[in-house]
């Protein structure tokens, strides 16, 4: 799993260095929950179909960590890795934040614009449970983007619902474009919020694959006693390329050509680049 | 002129009411969500009968859009139920993005649309928000004009696969279509065919155009009125033609003249066939507290303001055909 991890990781610095655009920071800082998602705890069929009757959905909602994303999908069998190559060009699928509007396998829901995910993943999750599908509904936000209200809508319904088919994911990194998110709007104390407002919360270090991997499989089974569960994930934005690790100017910046080698040479490739 | 009548009046809402039922009949994958206006929007007949299809979101509006995006992954057909302005406005962006360019198969049904919904006043009193959904690519805009066309399209929209945006009324206006009529989206329906002008009107300004029409019959004018249930996508081809016979038209709608139905129509025929055109729309301001009718006479937006368009509209016809 950490040698898919740093395939991962090498992807997205060649993506965001390709077109010269993107959001490296985030990516490589959730990296190991997307690999552990994809290739260890979904129910999932790479062949595609929208509706996923019976199979565990992801919804990105910080979807700015579009590269990650689309790694995964491609390392996962969703498309050819070829087409990694075409992110944020024009005529491409891989649009610069994910979307339907495309065609993409693997993407339910265009996001982009922040706060959204989480009300969409609870739809699923009803939708799911009306129909007597037991698989599961992930979702992946961001904590800046807790700053939106829609987020806390939907942190109040759920639980009120009893929408316990839900997992969701928050990327606790502590940084936002304009500083830190302590600097920019604190966010205070997330665990006391997140149960305040009735969900079960755990937390983990994201970047440690084992560690991930345990805290997932025990939200697993948590699922289905009432309660929807809420991970607080701890994260260093940029891990696993040392210059763009523990900051947030790497939330929205490319490497240029000597970046991306320092960055490659602290990335051992696994899988073979795209 | 085609003689209309009416036995009794009816909100639109209850016809939406009506239809949500028969649609959760004929497709259990329909399924409703409500922001906390239960009986406001005549939900409860639904309610009552599919109890596991309804879901109370609460005062909060962009999560109800966002989780009706959600619940079409897996085939449920989500009708969205708030007041228009909460439908629209408020929750823009989770429309724009959750449903219109993520392709979602959801319905969105805006009761209190307009100067109608009267003593709660402007703010919300919606006048904008035909223009704001129909500049969504790939959304259907629907605005029926009485009980039994707007139930006949809530029941049609279930089979009409995207993102639909349908507006309805609270005020007790004339029955005075088939309660049992097909409904086509996109088409538009000939309520009285004539040679002088061609009015085109929606909603609760149908009756008004039909109360117009038998005036100008009077005066000798003879007028063409087509509904346009349907204002994205327009029928065309019934503007078209209509205007090719008549050569002069009148817009008629309850929402601002910016971005409405006539701005619709008037952009079709500024490229295809230019001819004198006058809209009857609130002229560019917020609506206030009132009565239905008092709103609907000092805004300009009934039978009489019809009738001066197109006294209006008919002059500059002659103008413009000796130009």
């Amino acid at each position: 799993m950490e040698n898919i991890a740093a395939q991962v990781r090498r992807d997205i610095v060649r993506m965001v260095h390709g077109c010269q655009s993107g959001h490296p920071g985030g990516s490589l800082g959730c990296t190991d929950y997307l690999v552990a998602l994809y290739f260890r705890i979904l129910r999932h069929d790479p062949s595609f179909n929208m509706d996923g009757v019976d199979e565990d959905l992801f919804f990105l909602s910080n979807g700015h960590i579009s590269p990650v994303f689309y790694s995964v999908l491609a390392r996962s069998g969703y498309f050819g890795v070829e087409e990694l190559a075409t992110f944020r060009c024009l005529n491409s699928r891989l649009q610069g934040h994910p979307t339907t509007h495309e065609g993409l396998p693997g993407v339910r829901m265009s996001s982009g614009s922040l706060g959204q995910g989480l009300s969409v993943a609870i739809g699923a999750a009803l939708t799911k449970k009306r129909k007597g599908d037991t698989s599961l509904v992930f979702s992946l936000h961001g904590d800046g983007e807790l700053q939106e209200g829609q987020i806390w809508e939907g942190a109040l319904f759920a639980p009120a619902k009893k929408v316990d088919n839900l997992i969701a994911t928050i990327d606790v990194n502590g940084q936002q474009i304009d500083g830190s998110t302590e600097q920019v709007l604190s966010l205070g104390n997330l665990r006391a919020k997140w149960e305040a407002f009735g969900w079960d919360v755990l937390e983990m270090n994201g970047n440690h694959m084992a560690e991930v991997i345990r805290t997932l499989e025990e939200a697993k089974a948590k699922a289905f006693n009432g309660r929807p569960i809420a991970i607080l994930m701890h994260t260093n934005m940029g891990h696993g390329v040392s210059f763009m690790m523990g900051t947030h100017k790497w939330h929205g910046a490319a490497p240029n050509d000597e970046q991306l080698s320092v960055a490659l040479s602290e990335l051992t490739s696994t899988l073979g680049d795209y | 002129m085609k003689k209309y009548s009416f036995t009794e009046k009816k909100d639109t809402r209850s016809g939406f009411g009506a239809g949500l039922l028969e649609a959760g009949r004929r497709n259990p994958n329909v399924v409703a969500l409500c922001a906390d206006l239960i009986g406001s929007l005549k939900m409860e007949a639904f309610i009552k009968e599919f109890p596991d299809r309804f879901t109370q979101v609460g005062i909060a509006e962009a999560n109800m859009i966002g989780l009706a995006a959600g619940m079409t992954i897996g085939g449920a057909i989500p009708y969205t139920g708030t007041f228009a302005n909460f439908s629209t406005g408020r929750v823009y962006d989770q429309i724009r993005q959750s449903i219109a360019y993520s392709g979602k198969n959801v319905k969105i049904c805006a009761s209190h649309a307009g100067l109608t919904l009267g003593e709660d006043g402007a703010t919300h009193q919606i006048l904008e928000d035909i223009g704001l959904m129909k500049m969504l690519p790939g959304m259907t805009v629907i605005n029926p004009c009485d009980y039994n066309q707007t139930r006949a399209a809530t029941i049609a929209i279930a089979d009409y696969e995207g993102p639909v945006y349908l507006r309805f009324g609270r005020p007790l206006v004339p029955v005075f279509t088939d309660h049992d009529q097909p409904f086509e989206v996109g088409k538009a329906w000939m309520v009285n065919e004539g040679n002088d002008v061609s009015i085109f009107a929606t909603g609760h300004l149908v009756w008004e155009a039909i109360l117009a029409g038998e005036q100008l019959a009077d005066m000798g004018i003879d007028a063409e009125i087509i509904n346009i249930h349907t204002i994205k996508p327009l029928d065309e081809a019934a503007v078209l033609k209509s205007v090719a016979k008549t050569r002069c038209v009148v817009s008629a709608e309850e929402h601002n003249r910016l971005g409405g139905l006539g701005d619709s129509i008037a952009q079709l025929l500024v490229q295809r066939d230019p001819v004198p055109m006058q809209y009857v729309a609130v002229n560019d301001s917020f609506g206030e507290s009132g009565k239905p009718d008092q709103l609907m006479k000092k805004y300009g937006l009934d039978a009489a303001h019809i009738v001066k368009a197109v006294q209006k509209v008919l002059k500059r016809k002659e103008q413009f055909v000796i130009a």
